[in-house]
Parts: C-alpha cells; sequence; structure tokens
C-alpha cells in the first residue's frame, strides 16, 4: 500500500458541515402502486402490442357491420362462395376475386358478373363474411365479458365472505366448493346446454356455473392473508367496521389478483363458447359467433377456405391478446404470483 | 396421508353421486320421450318400447334402478344402436380415444419440457423469445382450429397424412396427437420455465455452483428435479383439456373414439349414450386429479414425509 | 505468514436497468494461511459481492470486473475459464450461506449432497465417498450421521441444516472457507454452537477463513483480523484489537458506536444517520463524508488513500494525513482507545509503547 503523501493544501482540511438530514434525502419520486404497474406494463411490449389489437378488435366488432357495403343477413344466393376482393389490393395480386372452380383459377367475380366488393368473401348463402365476422366477434366478446363480470361478482363475494368471517360459514362454504371443484366443467356445461334452450344466455349460465370457483378460492385465499395483517388489525382497533375494512383495507390489497384473474377468465370464456358453438352445443342459426363460424367454414374447408380463415384469425388474435395482456399485467401487478 | 386419501374417497363419491343424480333428472326433465323423438311409433307400439326400457315405471322407481345399475357398471342401453349396452359401446371407443390421448399428452409434455428448459436456461435470448411465443400460441389458438390448420396443409393440400378415417392405422393418429399436443405443450413450458427460472436462482443451487458442479449438473441434477415435481400438479387441468379437445378433434378426424361418439350423440338426442359419456369423463376426471394429488405428495418428499408422520 | 489469496484493486460493476451500478470500488486485502478475516460493513457495502466474485457466483450476464485481480495462489481467479473455476470451486475454496432454511436442495438426501463434492474433487468410490460424508457429519456434530445420510433438509433445524453446509463446505479440505452472514438467520444460541464448531474445524484443518457479517460482537469472537467495507470499498483494515480499539476511521467509529455493550453506562445507542451512498452514481472523494460529523473539504473532493497506522493497520481517511487537523473521536470510542497501548490516548502504566 503505497503511502504518496502528496503536498495538500491547507484549506483543504477546512471542517465542513454536513446536515446529515440531508442524507436521508429520498432523490426518487415515490409512486402510487398503480403508477408503478402502469410503468412497468408500458414496458412490455407485447402487452401494450395486445391492448392496441383488442381495442382494434373491439372497435371493429362494433363499426365493422355498420362500414361494411353488405349487412349480415341479407342472403344473395347468386354471390354464394365467393372468395375476398379488396379496392386497391386486388391489384397486387391478392384479395382479387380469383378462386378455384373445378380445378382452374378463375375470376369468380367476373364469371357471376358481381361488380360489388366482399372483403371476407361470401358463404353459401351469399351472406358477406365482413359483417358476419365482426357480428360474431360481438357476441363472443359479449359472452365472454359478461361471463367473466359474473364470475368475478360471485367469486368475489363467495370467496370474500368464506375468508373473511372465517370460522363455521367458511367450514360450511368451503365443503360446497370442495364438491363443485370435483366435477369436470366440461360435463356441466354440456349437461346444463342440453336442458335449456340453446341461446346465449344459455350459453353464459352454463359457463358460470362453475366458473367462479376459481376466483373464490384466489379471493379466499388473498382475504385469509390480508385479514390478519397489522394494518387491519390496527384499523379494527381503531374501532372500523366491517364494511370499511373490506372497503378501504382488504379490497384495494386484492384488486390486482382479481383483475389478472378475470383477464384470464375472459379468453378462457371466449374459448368454451366456441367450442360449444363448434360441436353444435352453442348458438343456433341464425345467431352466429366466431365459434359456429368456424363450424361452418370447417365444413367446407376444401372449397371455401376463407370462410374458416377469418374468424380463425380474429378468434386466435383475441385469445392471443387476452393471454399476452393477462401476462403483462400479472407480470406488473403482482411479480410474486405464478399461474 | 391415510386419512387424507380417505377424505379425499369419501369426497369423489358423493361429487359422482351428485353428478349421477343431477344428469338422471335433468335427463327426466328434458321435454318428451327419448323415444317418442327418436321414432315416430303409434302410441301403443310406444308403450310398449318404454315398458321395455322401463320408462312407464314412476320416477322414484327408475331412479333407484338406475342407480343400481350405475353400481354395477351397466350405463344403460342405447336408444340409437339397436339397444346395444351404453357401456360396451364407450369401452369399444375406448382404446383408440387412450390413444391419441396418451400420445398427444406424452408428446406435449415431452416437448413442452424441452421447451421450457431451454426457456430458462437461455433466459432473455431468441431462444426464449421463440419458446414462450410457441407457448402463447398453443395456448390461444383453440385445438380445433388447430386441428382443422393441420388437416387442411399437412393432409388435404400436401398429402403427407392420411386425412382422417382411421384407415391407416398408426399414421392416422399422427394428426390429431399433434393437434392435442399443443395444450399440454404450452402448458408445460411455460410451467417448466417458471419453475427452473425460480429454481435456478435458489441459494441451493448457489450452493451447487460453490461445490464445484457444472452447468448440466445444476441444471439436471438439481433443478430439473425440483422444478419438474410442480408439473404433476398441473397434470389434472391437463387431462381435462386433453378431454375437451378429443371431443373437437375425433371430430375434425373423423376418429371412432369416444368423443366422436360423444358428439354424434348429442345431435341425434341419444341421451343414454350422453349420460354414459358424461359419467365415465367424470369418473375419468375425478379420479385423474384424486391421484395426481396423491402421486404429488408420494414423489414430494416435503409432503411425503411431513404428512406421513402425522 | 503465507499469504493465500491477494485481491488487488477489485472493480466489479452491475449492470442493471437503471446503469451501471459500481458494487465494489477498488478492494485490497490478503489473506494469510489459517487466519480468519472478518470482512464488516453494513448491507450493500459489498462485502457479499466481494466474496462472491472471489469464487465467482455473480450472475454472469450482468456483473462484469471492470479492475483488478483476485491471485490465489499464484493464478488470477477473475482470467479462469468456467472450467478451471468449476476445479476450484467446491474443493480448493467453499463457502458457507446466510440462509441453512434454503441453501440445501430439498428433494435430494442430504447425504447425496455431502456426497457430491468429494465424488466431484477427489478420484474415490461410491463407498468411500459415503464413509467419508458419514465422518463429516459426524465431525460437525451430528448425532447418528449413519441413519441421517438418507433424510431430505427439512427433516433437519435449521442449526442443523447449517452443520450440514459446513459439512459440504469442509468435504475436500478448502485452503478457503467463505462464510457469508453463517449465524444471521439462527437463534442466538446455536449461533454460538456454530461459531465454536467453526472455530474447532479451522484448527482441524487449517483453513482460512473469511468472514463476513454485520455483527460485530461476532467479530470479536472468531477473528483475527478485520477489514470494514464501506461504499464498495474497504476503508480500514487491521487486527481485531487494532480495530476495536484503536480505529481511526470515522465510519468505524460509527460502526463501533452503534455496538450495544454491557460496560457502557450510555442508555442511548449511537445510529450512523443517513443512508448508504448510491452506487449508481457514487459521491467523489470520501463515501463516508456526506454522513459524517468529521467531513473536511478534501472529503467531499478525493478520494482518500490509505494511511499507515501499523505494520497491521491501515485506514483511508483524510484524517490521517499529517496536515490535517487533531480531531477526537467519539467520547465511548476515546474511553476504548485508552485502553490500547499504541493509541494516542492510552493512558495505561502497564508498560506502554512510549
Amino acid at each position: 500500500m503505497s503511502l504518496d503523501l502528496k503536498k495538500i493544501p491547507a484549506e483543504s482540511f477546512e471542517r465542513v458541515h454536513i446536515d446529515s438530514s440531508h442524507a436521508e434525502r429520498i432523490s426518487k419520486p415515490s409512486l402510487s402502486f398503480w403508477q408503478d404497474a402502469w410503468l412497468r406494463i408500458r414496458k412490455n411490449k407485447a402487452a401494450i402490442a395486445s391492448i392496441f389489437i383488442l381495442a382494434f378488435i373491439i372497435i371493429m366488432a362494433f363499426v365493422g357491420p355498420m362500414v361494411s357495403p353488405h349487412d349480415a343477413e341479407t342472403q344473395t344466393i347468386t354471390h354464394a362462395n365467393l372468395p375476398p376482393k379488396v379496392p386497391g389490393l386486388e391489384k397486387l395480386g391478392i384479395f382479387d376475386g380469383v378462386g378455384t372452380l373445378a380445378g382452374k383459377e378463375v375470376d369468380l367475380y367476373e364469371m357471376k358478373k358481381v361488380d360489388t366488393y366482399y372483403w371476407f368473401g361470401t358463404d353459401g348463402l351469399g351472406r358477406d363474411m365482413f359483417s358476419r365476422a365482426w357480428e360474431g366477434t360481438q357476441i363472443s366478446l359479449l359472452i365472454a365479458f359478461v361471463a367473466a363480470l359474473i364470475d368475478m361478482v360471485i367469486g368475489v363475494a363467495y370467496g370474500g365472505i368464506s375468508g373473511y368471517y372465517g370460522g363455521r360459514v367458511d367450514d360450511m362454504m368451503q365443503r360446497v366448493v370442495e364438491i363443485l371443484y370435483g366435477i369436470p366443467t366440461l360435463v356441466i356445461v354440456i349437461l346444463m346446454l342440453l336442458f335449456m334452450e340453446p341461446g346465449v344466455t344459455a350459453i353464459i349460465i352454463a359457463i358460470t356455473l362453475t366458473g367462479w370457483i376459481g376466483m373464490s378460492r384466489i379471493v379466499r385465499g388473498q382475504v385469509l392473508k390480508f385479514k390478519n395483517q397489522e394494518f387491519v388489525l390496527a384499523s379494527r382497533t381503531l374501532g372500523a367496521s366491517n364494511g370499511r375494512i373490506i372497503s378501504k383495507h382488504i379490497l384495494p390489497n386484492i384488486l390486482g389478483v382479481i383483475i389478472i384473474n378475470t383477464m384470464f377468465t375472459i379468453p378462457t370464456a371466449i374459448f368454451f363458447e366456441a367450442f360449444l358453438s363448434f360441436i353444435g352445443l352453442g348458438l343456433q342459426a341464425p345467431d352466429a359467433s366466431l365459434g359456429t363460424l368456424i363450424n361452418d367454414g370447417y365444413k367446407v374447408i376444401r372449397f371455401q377456405p376463407h370462410i374458416l380463415l377469418y374468424p380463425s384469425i380474429i378468434l386466435s388474435l383475441l385469445m392471443i391478446a387476452f393471454n399476452l395482456l393477462g401476462d403483462g399485467l400479472r407480470d406488473a401487478l403482482d411479480p410474486k404470483m405464478k399461474d | 396421508m391415510t386419512k387424507y386419501i380417505i377424505r379425499r374417497i369419501v369426497y369423489m363419491f358423493i361429487t359422482l353421486f351428485l353428478i349421477a343424480t343431477a344428469t338422471f333428472f335433468l335427463m327426466k326433465a328434458l321435454p318428451g320421450s327419448p323415444i317418442s323423438s327418436a321414432s315416430k311409433l303409434p302410441p301403443s307400439q310406444l308403450a310398449v318400447v318404454e315398458a321395455k326400457y322401463g320408462l312407464d315405471q314412476p320416477i322414484p322407481v327408475q331412479y333407484a334402478k338406475y342407480m343400481l345399475n350405475l353400481a354395477k357398471g351397466d350405463l344403460g342401453n342405447s336408444f340409437q344402436f339397436k339397444n346395444a349396452s351404453v357401456t360396451e359401446l364407450i369401452m369399444n371407443r375406448l382404446g383408440v380415444s387412450v390413444l391419441i390421448g396418451s400420445q398427444g399428452l406424452i408428446l406435449g409434455v415431452a416437448l413442452g419440457i424441452l421447451l421450457g428448459m431451454i426457456a430458462a436456461l437461455r433466459q432473455n435470448t431468441i431462444w426464449d423469445y421463440g419458446s414462450t411465443l410457441i407457448a402463447i400460441i398453443g395456448i390461444s389458438i383453440p385445438s380445433f382450429v388447430f386441428a382443422t390448420l393441420l388437416q387442411y396443409w399437412l393432409a388435404v393440400e400436401w398429402s403427407i397424412f392420411p386425412v382422417g378415417l382411421w384407415k391407416d392405422g398408426w399414421m392416422s393418429s399422427i394428426l390429431p396427437s399433434i393437434a392435442l399436443a399443443m395444450g399440454p405443450l404450452a402448458t408445460a413450458s411455460r410451467f417448466i420455465r417458471t419453475e427452473m427460472i425460480e429454481v435456478l436462482s435458489s441459494d441451493y443451487i448457489t450452493l451447487a455452483k460453490s461445490k464445484g458442479a457444472n452447468g448440466f449438473e445444476i441444471a439436471f441434477k438439481h433443478a430439473f428435479r425440483n422444478a419438474l415435481i410442480p408439473l404433476i400438479t398441473v397434470l389434472g387441468p391437463l387431462a381435462a383439456g386433453l378431454l375437451t379437445g378429443s371431443l373437437v378433434i375425433e371430430q375434425i378426424f373423423a376418429i371412432p373414439g369416444i368423443g366422436e361418439q360423444f358428439v354424434k350423440a348429442i345431435m341425434s338426442n341419444d341421451f343414454s349414450i350422453i349420460m354414459g359419456t358424461t359419467l365415465f369423463f367424470s369418473v375419468f376426471l375425478i379420479v385423474i386429479i384424486f391421484v395426481v394429488d396423491v402421486l404429488y405428495g408420494i414423489i414430494d418428499p416435503r409432503i411425503r414425509l411431513s404428512g406421513g408422520s402425522k | 505468514m503465507e499469504k493465500i489469496l491477494e485481491v488487488k484493486d477489485l472493480e466489479l460493476s452491475f449492470h442493471t436497468f437503471a446503469g451501471e451500478v459500481k458494487a465494489i470500488r477498488g478492494v485490497n486485502f490478503d489473506l494469510f494461511k489459517g487466519e480468519t478475516l472478518a470482512i464488516v460493513g453494513e448491507s450493500g457495502s459489498g462485502k457479499s459481492v466481494t466474496t462472491k466474485s472471489i469464487m465467482r457466483l455473480l450472475p454472469e450476464h450482468s456483473s462484469e470486473f471492470k479492475n483488478g485481480h483476485i491471485l490465489f495462489n499464484g493464478k488470477d481467479l477473475t482470467k479462469l475459464t468456467d472450467k478451471e473455476m468449476q476445479k476450484i470451486r467446491g474443493k480448493d475454496i467453499s463457502m458457507i450461506f446466510q440462509d441453512p432454511m434454503t441453501s440445501l436442495n430439498p428433494t435430494m438426501p442430504i447425504g447425496k449432497q455431502i456426497m457430491e463434492p468429494i465424488l466431484k474433487h477427489r478420484n474415490v468410490s461410491k463407498s468411500v465417498a459415503h464413509k467419508e460424508a458419514v465422518d463429516l457429519l459426524r465431525l460437525v456434530g451430528m448425532p447418528k450421521p449413519e441413519a441421517r445420510m438418507k433424510q431430505y433438509p427439512h427433516q433437519f433445524s435449521g442449526g442443523q441444516r447449517q452443520r450440514i453446509v459446513i459439512a459440504i463446505a469442509l468435504a475436500c479440505n478448502p485452503q478457503i472457507l467463505i462464510a457469508d452472514e453463517p449465524t444471521t438467520a439462527l437463534d442466538v444460541t446455536i449461533q454460538a454452537q456454530i461459531l465454536e464448531l467453526m472455530k474447532d474445524l479451522q484448527k482441524k484443518i487449517n483453513t482460512s477463513i473469511i468472514f463476513i457479517t454485520h455483527d460485530l460482537g461476532v467479530v470479536a469472537n472468531v477473528a483475527d483480523r478485520v477489514a470494514v467495507m464501506y461504499g464498495g470499498k474497504i476503508v480500514e483494515i487491521g487486527t481485531v484489537d487494532e480495530i476495536f480499539y484503536n480505529p481511526q476511521h470515522p465510519y468505524t467509529w460509527g460502526l463501533l458506536s452503534s455496538m450495544p455493550s454491557l460496560d457502557t453506562a450510555e442508555e442511548k445507542l449511537y445510529a450512523i444517520p443517513g443512508t448508504p451512498p448510491d452506487l449508481l452514481s457514487p459521491p467523489k472523494g470520501d463515501a463516508f463524508a456526506l454522513r459524517s460529523d468529521y467531513a473536511m473539504k478534501i472529503d467531499l473532493e478525493e478520494i482518500p488513500p490509505f494511511f499507515k497506522v501499523s505494520d497491521t493497520h491501515y485506514a483511508a481517511t483524510w484524517l490521517l494525513h499529517p496536515d490535517a487537523p487533531q480531531v477526537d473521536p467519539p467520547a465511548a470510542i476515546m474511553e476504548r482507545m485508552k485502553k490500547y497501548p499504541g493509541s494516542r490516548y492510552y493512558d495505561g502504566t502497564e508498560g506502554g509503547t512510549y
């Protein structure tokens, strides 16, 4: 260790007084939980892209049928089974209305003397697939959102009551859940749909019948965790009512978990609706959802692949976007939570 | 542990009893007799047929008979297939479903573990992003969309595999198995990735490193087992997913399995097959979840011994 | 005394989203054969990072050696390949971690975990390794070692698990044992047992120990020499007596004053004001100046070099510069210094150096 004693000007050794409270200053601005979560989710490119995709699909679900020159129900038999044709893009050799007929590539629009454009083509009854696809999206989203909302309300209430009141109430409520949890969702949904008139309401009821259980278990676990924490006990010591404790102390803390779980319920509901419609238990004609459209398209896949293509793309995009957004929210709101 | 198992078995039976009862009464509550909708018989003959199926007896008697038969494993007779026993119908078709189901599960879980491991060991590289992308697609794209695409490209357009119909033996099982594998693949790879990353950052991995273990030993001797054990917990949901998938995939590939039979029964209102298959599915899933839970207790030493000492 | 490890001008940074964190900013120390060197300092002072960098256990993608060497028997550990490093870890240098509850693999029987380094580094058969593992368990005071080889970590208490971790660390008679706060997570009574065990074992196998802690009571108990770290640098290093009874750096004064003691009558414990420096943008000059009551102008401008106090005792503070004004340390520290022959406050009569 070299001791290089260079000459140092004497005034350097003057004492300085440093206010030590100054050293305690925290240089970073403090962020609220939600600001922090927003900053984190903003960094997640996949989640942000998902928000845009979802916004686009949701807007299109309502605007799409309106901007299309054709409406979804009108059947124009002479316009049946037309491939997609889009103005502008047709010059590029894609979406130009050319399809195969008896093994040969022909412009079906010319052949059938159709001088209008069907952006997504038409189905076997000459209905505009563009309008139909977006109206189907509307129905699928409606079912998913309503089902997720009902799951959330029932799940939070049931899990919250069970966890907060505990004891005998909790015991009883958990026995019920334990039995219900054993019933496979698939089985109960199929049974309910056989029993009820097929339709949007029936599907929502069938999906929510056991859908809330997952949420209630998570909420109960969270409530149990928080209700014995010091800040809740402190509030109780100060005479806060149950209502106040729940609304001011417990709910804000479990909100993140509720949101994340709901975000994953939505794609599950979309999938279940599509699945049921695909196996023929879902909506009945003339009602159409993405699932029934895919089912229709599947039947003619060899000849009219476009009928299957667009609803499948929309459905897949919806699922991917909701899953990615759910992942992003989970990372942002509760980094420790898995699955 | 024994106490836990007994408790679980009791709950299993309660659940099954409830499902069976619910199924029975739902079917009874359906408008019209299954026979009247299945065939157009004059009333006199209808009565004969109804008597043959015991449908003329009071509901409680029918219920008691139904439950007794169930206990014997008799699921009743099909209305559609000339009085064939439902149990037999299911058993005849079970093999095919089990084959593609287990192939799909094994393929999916094995590939999923591989992808998850790669993603975790090469975190934040192109490998990781690629495997995450596959997983997200696997979870998001419904199996019937995926199956349709597979069939369209690999079978119809390129003719690599048979389109379906189960005419080419094992070759026919490949595409359906791949379609079924996507779900388990996605679930397993995401699960293993999260678990591995957590395990790799744990203290005992640092200790293993400080012992001089190399990368391979760290990943496989120390981390892998710890990450793999919790995967057992998702096997239950995976089995349920496979079942759901098999309904549509057997339909798409025209495979003579129980899923396809079930969907056909729904179309033709063959209630005894619907009831029988529903119950069969329930038993299958409930038993799987039970076995998985017990298995987890046996494999994870932490649970095994703390449970055993009680 | 034979030098076994030499850390020279070590600088290491972490790359984080917020920027480059300069966790170690020029650390120098030597470790001699058979001695125990304690490294003390508050959280974030760089003491754990220093030892993890000796073992090269820091995440490779986010940490970077900026400068300096770590010479172990003449080999520079910072330059070794992963393969060469794996041969040293667990054999020549091994480590004990802070939390015994999490540092054992939960799904592997403990016997296998002890045998692992033996099989890895020494060319012996499984049965020999097994026998040695049993001996090691006996050595660390585990009752019925034979029977416990097949058991899993959760079947042991915290203290027992730390004994197992020590057994693993000692499996190949390492030349250096790094103990990263090995007693912090344990009950006080267990702490004492583990410390006794470590002292015993050190005598038996003549290993050198680097002991990281923030507990000065433990330091007094086990160490031969002490290095005080602050803000990614060593600010004072010396023998235990020198650091405890003749401290020179204001930070060491603060540390010692904040240690509860039975023989002082003071009721209030001293707390060092402020927070540790932000190593994303380390302060110019003496990192402790902002929290020090003894700061001088130069402290804010230039990093103090090491000033020699004795052959074994160095401190990095401008107060030791010959031109610096004489200041008196806090009263409690002065009391301590009065007892130490060689300090300028020594008032003893029993044969001082002056």
